[in-house]
């Protein structure tokens, strides 16, 4: 009885993870679209700046490519997330809803769904990787998992908050003062050492972002202020906080 | 067998009363239409039966399994379909189907079989492949219907399940509908407020209004409620005693010339009671509608209550469309 039940849920995560990807490989144009942004920092503004500076010996394209990768991560899972505020005004969820599985099977169903469509995007962009002669390519594997593992925060947050909007309303105010200061305080785009106002360093080591850019950065680069461990532990924990927030408020949504 | 019965199954939100201390029995296999205009609680009702509401008090079982302390196996027990259109418009047909197979549970083995046969059902076989999204809104409405029945569900809600649709499109879905519980032998729970459909299809209609059911009766028998059938006839020289004597004759009045005649079944008796009369020079009759009967009740027309027609079930999709392209 208790197998069967565990069974039934396993199929339900499944069915929802299986959605979510048929999802992502229709929606053709919105994979392109996700892809060429980062693309755009990478080379219009990454060789923009590159031209006039350098960062720890490597050209500023190559070290803004680990910070761009974890903000793929970071806008591609937030606003998945965010996508339940869409399915529940469609009524497109009710349907999963009522189906005799539990709300946390659904819930790891989603969040199991955006990582793989957020993955899928990232090792596209690693594609890319030789044109980026600074990157060791022997890293990508342990980036990989790295960014995985911020993608299970992401999404859950995302998932999160959108179990407590009603409206969309709410999305403008959470790409202003969410998204986009959990970026820019990341060290995605400059290097946090001791030449960085107090503020902004203070503020920086308190973003569970920084330590995903810093271990990738560690990974591919082999430029980091932390230990990787350190990196994995603090970006594990804020993913297991984050599933755990994502999971309570989602079952009690309405 | 009762399949479904409540007692005092009662929801407030706040002050408002939805469902008043509701006792109903519903029986296997029959199609039961849940009559009143919006508010009156319909939809509150198949909510707290499908476990998506919870009740303040009172207690429902479904098949046997308690709504509040087995919600589980009351969901598989149960299929829905929403007023509002669910569909996964990325998904074609049969995904939509694959997808609903998976979440119930239905093994691997049975289910393309199943999902083949409901679609063939529906007569969306040859369409199954396509992204709903491509559907009209007839089409997308069978589909759920097969949706719903996939799970073999013992009962089936319907939640205003024309609501939208033009006169033609809702006569074929009610044609499906009635098929359906044939076929599946599912008992089916329906709520509309479209009355004259209902009574083609109901076996028997609860009339709820203020969250209460304020009758509860086959549609044959609310109509015969309001003293049957009128016929006005027409004719030289009446023979009253005659058609007094009649069995089926209730009453009979004459109003200017004119015979008023309370009947009971006058599609069947009609041609009976025109042989006993001579000379007819016109006949006219009037078959009260469940929308007599809910006039009665209550004092008003269900249409006053505007219907909330057509425009949120556009909307959605116009809006699900903007967000494809």
């Amino acid at each position: 009885m208790n197998d069967r039940r565990v069974r039934r849920e396993l199929m339900g995560i499944y069915a929802v993870w299986w959605r979510e990807f048929k999802v992502f490989q229709r929606e053709k144009s919105r994979i392109v679209s996700s892809i060429v942004q980062p693309l755009m920092w990478l080379f219009l503004f990454g060789s923009g700046v590159g031209a006039s500076v350098s960062v720890s010996h490597v050209n500023y394209q190559d070290y803004i490519y680990p910070g761009i990768l974890a903000m793929l991560v970071l806008f591609g899972s937030v606003y998945f997330g965010l996508y339940i505020v869409w399915d529940r005004k469609l009524d497109v969820l009710k349907a999963i809803l009522v189906a005799p599985v539990s709300r946390l099977s659904v819930f790891m169903g989603k969040v199991l769904g955006g990582c793989t469509d957020v993955t899928m995007q990232i090792i596209i962009l690693f594609l890319f990787t030789f044109l980026f002669p600074s990157v060791n390519p022997w890293g990508i594997p342990q980036a990989l998992l790295l960014l995985f593992i911020t993608s299970i925060a992401l999404v859950s947050m995302g998932l999160a908050l959108g179990s407590l909007f009603e409206s969309l309303e709410g999305f403008q105010l959470i790409s202003s003062f969410l998204i986009f200061p959990l970026f820019f305080l990341s060290g995605a785009l400059f290097p946090v050492d001791e030449k960085l106002p107090f503020w902004l360093r203070g503020l920086v080591g308190l973003n569970p972002l920084t330590y995903a850019v810093d271990g990738v950065r560690g990974a591919l680069l082999n430029i980091h202020i932390f230990p990787f461990y350190v990196d994995f532990i603090v970006v594990t924990f804020f993913a297991v906080v984050m599933f755990l927030v994502g999971s309570v408020l989602f079952s009690r949504m309405k | 067998m009762s399949i479904i019965t409540t007692k005092g199954l009662t929801k407030t939100y706040g002050k408002i009363e939805a469902v008043r201390s509701l006792d109903l029995n519903i029986e296997k296999g029959e199609i039961f239409g849940l009559l009143g205009p919006n508010g009156a609680g319909k939809t509150t009702t198949i909510g707290m039966l499908c476990t998506i509401v919870r009740p303040t008090s009172g207690s429902a079982s479904i098949a046997g399994c308690d709504v509040i302390k087995e919600p589980a196996q009351v969901r598989r027990k149960v299929g829905i379909v929403f007023q509002d259109p669910t569909l996964d418009t990325v998904l074609s047909g049969r995904e939509n189907l694959e997808l609903h197979a998976r979440l119930y549970g239905i093994p691997k083995a049975i289910r393309e079989q199943r999902i083949t046969e409901m679609l063939e059902l529906v007569d969306l076989r040859q369409r199954s492949d396509d992204l709903t999204r491509t559907y009209s809104g007839g089409m997308r409405r069978r589909l759920e219907l097969a949706r719903g029945l996939l799970h073999r569900p013992s009962v089936i809600f319907l939640d205003e399940p024309t609501l939208g649709l033009d006169p033609q499109t809702r006569a074929r879905i009610w044609e499906y509908i009635k098929k359906m519980a044939q076929v599946e032998q599912t008992t089916v729970v329906l709520t509309t407020h479209y009355m004259e459909e209902a009574e083609q299809v109901c076996d028997r209609v609860g009339i709820i209004d203020h969250g209460r059911i304020i009758e509860l009766d086959s549609p044959d028998a609310l109509k015969e409620s309001m003293g049957g059938d009128t016929v006005i006839i027409k004719v030289r020289e009446p023979r009253l005693e005659e058609i007094r004597s009649l069995p089926y004759i209730s009453k009979v009045i004459v109003i200017d010339g004119l015979i008023e005649i309370m009947m009971r079944n006058a599609n069947q008796h009609l041609p009976d009671l025109l042989s006993h009369i001579q000379n007819v020079e016109s006949v006219e009759i009037r078959i009260p509608t469940l929308s007599d009967v809910f006039i009665k009740l209550t004092g008003r027309d269900i249409r006053e209550d505007a219907p909330e027609d057509s425009g949120g079930w556009v909307d959605s999709v116009v809006r699900y469309r903007q967000r494809g392209s």
